[in-house]
């Protein structure tokens, strides 16, 4: 039966599925869904939240991006663990991967789909936002310490939306917040995710489509 | 016995169901705690904005001066570090594990808060959109239940586990909703699985001890409210 994702290229949250499993070398099928249309598959494996991605092992379906993530690390239990053993040290990074969720996506939401002061309330926020995980991140190679792990999946698809964010709200991440680019470029090294994460050209022209759909100027 | 350095202190604050949860947690493990009380609402006191700076919410698990926040943290952390005492919190099949945490998911981020604005409503229409909302993920939880339990008492089979505590501990305001709005939302004859593994859940002796009265919670939601009115109303 095997390993499916049901997943959308796009999608920041999809994208942290597919880092995990090439992190761990994990063979799968990935089907591209179409959000319009959803397949009857989508539909059945998670009727609750009928979203993207959903990871389907041996016909069980998981959802939620980061509870997948989790579930990849317990499945295939070898290295590189993205979690540590240590149940402080998975607390903390599982605090942060949480606030990654509860912040970055809605905050960056409302960057390119307003305009004048909300729009600028959100670029304040972001900053913000981008300023608490720098001092997190600190000088540390990864937010996982040594080892790219389970911080680094949750946030490193949404550095391929900062220039739509730096487009759309006029400021600059790097002004900002330089040690998170910088932490960007180094986890863009690795394999997994340099063949995952798309040009973020590509994303902005997703944005402009979003923004076209919403009736966005 | 826990030395000095292995003190286990929980920043609470008594009406919060998100606290009872790593309350329960503890109790199930028999770890000995100091329960320091915070003020929330007006005035965050200094040990929450100390070990809580990025959310300033209750609540705070302090381990060897360590600070755990967000309750299902909490809970996976009390479930780890005391692993070897009494039954686990999560399941210890990674399937099961995250079919809980995607339960637990959905009770915090859609029933809880669709259940919570059935008070907050302000008209009708709201009051039952509200209500709708909050049976379907009912009807939602009681498929889940009859899947997780297999026929046994609770979430976690024979014994309270992770999606028991988590959605448990949400029970005391189930009572409250209805005494200030009417509504019965557990209602046996929609969700008799449901309504039955409440009346257990709501029975154990720890859960019992710590869950606040009703009344006492009707009265906190009213002062929370005309705190709420006061700051939106005012500059």
């Amino acid at each position: 039966m095997g390993v499916k994702l049901l997943d959308a290229w796009v999608s920041p949250f999809g994208q942290r599925v597919r880092i995990a499993l090439a992190e761990k070398g994990v063979e799968y099928e990935y089907v591209e869904e179409n959000l319009a249309e959803k397949s009857r598959l989508l539909l059945e494996s998670n009727p609750v939240h009928k979203k993207i991605p959903v990871l389907i092992h041996d016909g069980n379906p998981v959802c939620e991006s980061l509870i997948i993530v989790e579930y990849i690390d317990d499945v295939w239990d070898k290295k590189p663990h993205l979690l540590p053993a240590h149940p402080y040290l998975r607390a903390q990074p599982r605090f942060w991967a949480d606030f990654v969720d509860k912040k970055i996506y809605e905050c960056g939401t409302r960057l390119w789909k307003l305009k004048g002061e909300e729009q600028a309330e959100a670029k304040k926020e972001m900053i913000e936002i981008l300023k608490l995980l720098a001092a997190e991140l600190g000088d540390k190679t990864y937010f996982g310490g040594d080892a790219f792990g389970f911080v680094d999946v949750a946030l490193v698809p949404f550095t391929s939306w900062f220039y739509s964010y730096e487009r759309c709200a006029g400021f600059s991440v790097e002004a900002e917040c330089p040690e998170i680019v910088a932490w960007a470029k180094r986890c863009m090294e690795r394999e997994s995710v340099k063949k995952t994460l798309y040009d973020p050209e590509k994303v902005y022209e997703f944005v402009c489509f979003l923004k076209k759909r919403y009736g966005v100027e | 016995m826990a030395g000095s350095g292995d003190k286990v202190t929980l920043l609470a604050e008594w009406p919060s169901p998100y606290v009872h949860r790593a309350q329960i947690a503890l109790e199930l493990k028999g770890v000995s705690y100091e329960y320091l009380e915070q003020e929330v609402w007006v005035n965050k006191s200094e040990l929450l904005l100390k070990y809580n700076p990025v959310h300033k919410k209750v609540p705070v698990l302090i381990h060897k001066g360590r600070p755990i926040c967000e309750s299902t943290i909490i809970l996976q952390y009390i479930d780890e570090v005391w692993a070897g005492i009494g039954p686990s919190i999560l399941p210890s099949d990674p399937y099961e594990r995250a079919v809980a945490r995607f339960w637990a998911s959905y009770v915090d981020e859609k029933w809880f808060p669709s259940s919570t604005k059935i008070m907050k409503a302000k008209t009708e229409e709201e009051k039952a959109e509200a209500v709708e909302q909050s049976l379907t993920g009912l009807n939602l939880l009681e498929e889940a239940y009859e899947k997780s339990s297999k026929g046994k008492p609770f979430f976690g089979g024979d014994n309270v586990g992770y999606l028991d505590i988590v959605f448990g501990s949400a029970l005391c305001w189930e009572k409250t909703i209805e005494k200030i709005s009417g509504i019965k939302l557990i209602d046996e004859t929609k969700f008799p699985l449901l309504a039955a593994w409440a009346q257990r859940f709501s029975a154990i002796t720890i859960v019992k001890e710590l869950t606040p009265e009703t009344n006492k919670l009707v009265e906190f939601w009213k002062e929370l409210q005309a705190i709420r009115n006061a700051n939106t109303s005012g500059n």
